[in-house]
């Protein structure tokens, strides 16, 4: 009974959230296109379906996932469970380190906007880029950038440095990689990070400056989103340069055969 | 209708796999790294149960309506002819999305708190709210801008790594220029700006304007409009701290 309360609660901030979007389309559609939408009725319960969908996925996670990704990030960042000695060492918090790059990876391979772009870019490309290798990639990049975005809170560097040099690596990187990636690769930078990565990534870093004496959650607990926004482009980019660098040594090698 | 049970059901299939690197992370943490019992195993059960169904009805409609409303009105713009609606369009779209957004919101509220409990603005309530509004209207003017950028872009097919990159640099600059408390949140604001429903909406109109206009690749010039609404609001709320500090 309580569920169903909840359910409704959370339909409710849904629908109030698609308001908007929902409210621009149809004024759009009806005072400047000027054109019934084709299709409306299979539209409208295609809107109705990602309604009801967005609503049970929120409820879920705030059933099982978030508050024990809490509890699990406050665990782990607690000094009983570092142990660690009068001088806090950056190799004390191993095990932060692997579940950032672990939550990372599988927190945004269930992002839905993800799946969203990369089944687009899947029909856009006619199955040049599979949906599941850009998103594997992206996940990797998440994973990388959660990681160390987590040591940078540990040792306690000013971000700049980190995102500043990952920028450098996106420019050089993008003279080099196949134009045709290029924008999809900035764009999974945003993706990556919203219904489920961000709320339990926010907890992972604010638990971790709050416990590491010296740290400000203003300064240091902000910024994980960055850096799981910045790897996933140079992660992208290095995976199409990787299959470009394949093809190239294949056919060389068809050719060296055929000689 | 068998039809679309097999589709439905495969799409379920597909949410389970989806959400099985999950389930694998926090059950090896829980007992193999913390060494404790999973606390409310039936609340975790009904809540993966409902995870799992609601990816798979959101993955659903989105095929069903999201994806072909975009296209269509990216049609019927480009068919329309006329720039200036577009881009009104565009930036509507933008702003309306993002002003609302949940995730914008609890950000910025508690930006709000830590900045209250830093001294850098007043203790009370109403300069915690002036300061979180302001800061969600920067990030939603923002965005509106970003679309709006994204999609002139797609109209003249100016290559985007110049427009990207040259951001970067503005970035870089004012980065050495802003306060130094907000620039982890305005780093983050580039993230939690693109919510599950704005994402496949503009991705559509991007791919959807670029292959109804002559001479444009919808894989070049498509994707990308995204890229711009996590790059624009670094600036502003950037620019936000400058002119509150």
């Amino acid at each position: 009974m309580n569920l169903l309360i909840e359910f409704f609660g959370i339909l409710k901030s849904t629908v109030i959230d698609v308001l908007p979007i929902l409210s621009i389309i149809v004024i759009f559609q009806l005072l400047v296109i000027r054109r019934p939408i084709p299709d409306i009725k299979q539209v409208g319960f295609g809107f109705f379906y990602v309604l009801i969908g967005l609503a049970f996925f929120l409820l879920g996670l705030e059933k099982a996932l978030f508050p024990l990704g809490k509890i699990m990030a406050e665990q782990l960042t607690a000094s009983e469970f570092i142990n660690a000695g009068a001088v806090i060492s950056w190799t004390d918090y191993t095990w932060v380190y692997i579940f950032a790059a672990a939550i990372g990876f599988s927190t945004t391979i269930a992002e839905p906007s993800l799946i969203a772009v990369a089944l687009k870019a899947e029909e856009v490309s006619g199955g040049g880029i599979r949906a599941n290798s850009l998103r594997i990639a992206v996940a990797i990049g998440v994973a990388i950038g959660i990681a160390l975005g987590s040591y940078r809170i540990v040792v306690g560097h000013p971000i700049h440095y980190y995102i500043i040099s990952g920028y450098i690596l996106v420019v050089i990187q993008t003279f080099f990689c196949p134009k045709i990636i290029v924008p999809l690769a900035y764009d999974s930078g945003g993706v990556t990070t919203s219904t489920v990565t961000v709320p339990l990534v926010a907890a992972l870093g604010l638990g971790l400056a709050s416990t590491i004496p010296g740290r400000s959650p203003l300064i240091d607990g902000f910024g994980l989103i960055a850096f799981a926004s910045l790897f996933p482009i140079i992660a992208v980019m290095a995976y199409a340069q990787i299959s470009q660098l394949q093809t190239k040594k294949l056919t060389e090698s068809e050719n060296s055969n055929a000689l | 209708m068998k039809q679309q049970l097999m589709i439905f059901l495969k799409a379920l299939f597909g949410s389970c796999k989806d959400l099985l690197p999950i389930m694998l992370v926090i059950a090896f943490f829980q007992f193999a790294v913390l060494q404790q019992p999973m606390p409310n195993l039936s609340d975790i059960f009904v809540g993966l149960i409902l995870v799992i169904l609601g990816l798979t009805f959101f993955i659903y409609g989105l095929e069903m309506g999201l994806f072909p409303i975009g296209e269509s009105m990216a049609k019927a713009f480009a068919q329309k002819g006329s720039t200036t609606w577009l881009l009104i369009f565009a930036f509507c779209l933008g702003f309306g999305t993002t002003v609302a957004e949940p995730a914008l919101i609890a950000v910025a509220s508690e930006a709000a708190t830590v900045a209250a409990s830093g001294g850098i603005i007043g203790a009370t309530d109403i300069a915690q709210n002036e300061y979180a509004n302001g800061l969600r209207y920067t990030v939603a003017f923002a965005v509106g801008l970003a679309i709006v950028m994204g999609v002139l872009r797609i109209l003249r097919g100016w290559p985007i790594q110049y427009l990207i990159l040259g951001g970067y640099i503005v970035v870089v600059i004012m980065t050495s220029f802003a306060p130094t408390w907000i620039i982890g949140i305005a780093y983050d604001s580039g993230g939690v700006t693109t919510s599950t429903i704005t994402v496949p909406l503009v991705t559509a109109l991007g791919v959807g304007l670029a292959s109804a206009i002559k001479g444009r690749n919808p894989m070049i010039d498509g994707f990308g409009l995204i890229a711009f609404a996590s790059l624009t609001p670094m600036i502003f709320v950037m620019l936000y701290g400058m002119v509150l500090s």
